[in-house]
């Protein structure tokens, strides 16, 4: 944490005893509401911040000081300090960004510009535009590769993942999918690109050596028909044995064996689920509702929903403070 | 590129000269000076309910395929066709399909409409422009599909509406011409398949004559019996627009004004909506409107059927669209199909005032026992197509 005086113009970095455990608050970005809501580790709204138009996702920055947010309506990245939530300040001239995906090298930005069709890469210190690909419409979803070679972007409308090879500055293929490519997740051992398709109600996984499609796994809860289940985030636990996909207007949570390729277990969460998050520990996951406004807190041993928090209107994304 | 051709030969040369091993191409077809296009101007010259050609809807769709271009190796086109005689529209279809393109979009005036179907033949052709239900139904062809709702999916995603909310006595209000009679028999059919009751059923005309109150007076024609919603019908409008805020009761006023059901509105927020009025918007310099959403589905079903097969054969492309396992992003939450029985598309309705989307039907709770999208329109067993 910095303090600096106001007067004496000197600056006292004082650095926390537990460091690297963060504060432990969840940070949600409400896209209609315009406001990001800060909840307590104890799950209770603990502040609300006035935000920018129709913030949507967001990402720490390497060291986790700073967190940045699309503002997919006033075209530009915000940048927060972690720590207070107070605005340092904006990436602009970003063409209404949607989701993003930092490089490992912690400078490059990478972001999906929903309506020029375009990926686009920005110094996330200097705000400098680097690079920009051509993507089929509706670019959502992004993904770096661990070794920073590859980024992958997911097109909604063309049905497409494009895959950019950073080093040739080039998109080296474009792999077809099933409808409605959303979000990404890949696995701790960089193989397996997992990539869910909204509309097909399912999730294809790509091979990252050949970039060839390998498997599909379908999601189906009881009660729901298959034009019902709408799969958009998903994420792979850090030992790669199990995978959250949250259904979207399914309104659940699916808990799926990786190696299996099996789903474990359905977990009822709010309306249209779409942004997911797990803590440092992997033992809680935070699920984004956009229709009900409201998030609810899974915990991953018992897999059960311990409770929902009310939030802003249209929660998008979650971030926690706790590594 | 729009091509206004008075030849046929010369129509012929072009829709063949771009026939091609690797390209995808929808050929688009509507005639010169088509009355439907023509400004509808009311009374002191306002022009309310003017219509626009939906070429930019099928011109947004070919505009997305640069990309998967680069990721199939296939070319796409989009030949639009502008003929000057009506009677060459048959002739013009049967080269297009000769010359392989896998779909001919109809944008068609009923008598050239009729005479396409009339010739049969094999091939992909979409209706995107009429919602009469007779085109799915007696009038039905094997080839045609239809992206536009039909007048029954419409009606009924209204009275899905009404049961939902519980407004359940209708007043009908309707005019006489043989549009508004259709739409009249589509509510009086949605009506009773959702269990809500015709109070009473009256017609108006546009007159001041005090002889013929009944028909024009306001106080008249909705006042008792007791009713909780007007289901206006009037296809031409100039009588409809003075009904809401007029009537006898405080009842909303739903059908030709007030809460309409439509197949695509410029508000419309949800399922990537914004995305796709927004492109439009940038395209065409004005809002997306039902029937150019027609035309872009049906531009895009070709394309996605492509993008799936990667394939230009276009008998593979017609099994591909037609079957039924086809996925459409509709950009309405569900993914879209074909019903086998009459060549339409599935599809949610939106229910929508003149600036907000109020509903989507199939609203919750209205099942079906294999489709939910199936409660709208005429279902398998009622179907009257039988080609």
């Amino acid at each position: 944490m910095r303090l600096c005086g106001f007067l004496a113009g000197f600056c006292v970095v004082a650095v926390p005893t537990a460091l690297a455990q963060g504060s432990g608050v969840a940070i949600v970005a409400n896209e209609r509401s315009n406001t990001l809501t800060v909840l307590s580790p104890d799950h209770t709204v603990i502040g609300q911040v006035d935000s920018c138009a129709r913030p949507r996702g967001m990402h720490f920055s390497a060291n986790r000081d700073e967190f940045f947010v699309a503002c997919a309506d006033d075209d530009q990245i915000a940048v927060y300090e972690t720590a207070t939530r107070t605005l340092l300040r904006r990436i602009r001239n970003v063409p209404a960004p949607e989701t993003f995906d930092l490089h490992p090298d912690g400078r490059r930005l990478i972001v999906s510009n929903e309506e020029d069709a375009t990926a686009s890469v920005y110094d996330v210190q200097t705000g400098e535009l680097l690079a920009e690909y051509e993507t089929g419409e509706e670019p959502e979803g992004v993904q770096a590769t661990a070794d920073g070679r590859l980024v992958f972007v997911a097109s909604e409308a063309a049905n497409l993942v494009h895959v950019i090879d950073l080093e040739k500055d080039e998109v080296i293929a474009d792999i077809l999918v099933d409808t409605r490519p959303r979000r990404f997740a890949l696995s701790p051992d960089g193989k397996e690109l997992w990539v869910s398709a909204e509309l097909a109600g399912m999730v294809n996984i790509i091979d990252v050596g050949t970039l060839q499609l390998s498997a599909d796994i379908r999601f189906l809860p009881t009660g729901f028909r298959p034009e019902q289940v709408t799969p958009v985030d998903l994420m792979i636990t850090a030992d790669g044995s199990r995978a959250y996909v949250a259904l979207g207007r399914a309104n659940h949570v699916a808990v799926v064996d990786v190696q299996r390729r099996e789903v474990l277990r359905y977990i009822l969460v709010g309306k249209r689920a779409w942004g997911l998050e797990l803590s440092a520990d992997e033992k809680v996951l935070y699920v984004a509702n956009g229709l009900s406004d409201d998030v609810t807190v899974i915990d991953t041993g018992t897999l059960e929903a311990v409770t929902t928090i009310p939030v802003g209107r249209v929660p998008y994304d979650v971030l926690i403070d706790d590594r | 590129m729009t091509v206004r051709l008075v030849i046929l030969a010369a129509i012929l040369v072009w829709l063949a000269s771009a026939a091609s091993a690797d390209t995808a191409r929808v050929v688009y077809i509507g005639v010169e000076g088509d009355p439907h296009y023509e400004p509808r101007p009311v009374y002191t010259g306002l022009s309310l309910k003017d219509r626009k050609r939906p070429l930019e809807g099928a011109r947004l769709a070919f505009a997305g395929t640069r990309i998967l271009e680069r990721a199939t190796g296939v070319r796409f086109e989009l030949q639009e066709l502008l003929l000057d005689d009506a009677s060459r529209v048959p002739e013009a279809v049967r080269s297009a399909l000769q010359a392989d393109a896998l779909a001919v979009l109809l944008d068609l005036p009923e008598e050239p409409m009729r005479a396409v179907l009339e010739q049969g033949g094999k091939g992909l052709l979409f209706n995107i422009r009429h919602i009469a239900d007779r085109w799915r139904g007696p009038d039905c062809t094997a080839a045609m599909l239809h992206t536009q709702p039909s007048r029954s999916m419409l009606a009924d995603a209204l009275a899905q509406h009404l049961r939902y909310r519980g407004w359940t006595k209708i007043l009908l209000l309707a005019g006489d011409s043989q549009e508004d009679r259709d739409e009249s028999e589509a509510v009086r059919r949605s009506a009773e398949k959702f269990g809500l009751q015709l109070v009473a059923e009256r017609k108006f005309a546009l007159t001041n004559d005090p002889r013929r109150r009944d028909f024009s007076n306001m106080a008249l024609l909705t006042g008792p019996p007791e009713h909780d919603v007007i289901w206006l019908v009037d296809a031409d409008g100039e009588f409809g627009r003075y009904v809401p805020h007029a009537t006898y009761y405080a009842r909303p006023v739903v059908g030709s004004e007030g809460l309409q059901a439509t197949a695509w509105h410029w508000t419309w927020e949800r399922h990537g909506a914004p995305q796709l009025n927004q492109r439009f918007r940038r395209l065409a310099g004005r809002e997306m409107e039902p029937g150019d959403w027609a035309a872009w589905a049906a531009a895009r079903a070709v394309i996605e059927a492509v993008s799936q097969t990667r394939s230009v054969e276009p008998s593979a492309i017609a099994d591909a669209v037609r079957a039924d396992d086809f996925a459409l992003d509709l950009y309405k939450g569900v993914r879209g199909s074909f019903r086998k029985w009459d060549g339409q598309l599935r599809q949610p309705i939106l229910l929508a005032t003149h600036n907000a989307v109020i509903g989507l039907a199939p609203l919750d709770g209205f099942e079906h026992r294999f489709h939910t999208l199936d409660s709208l329109g005429v279902d398998e067993p009622e179907s009257r197509c039988t080609k």
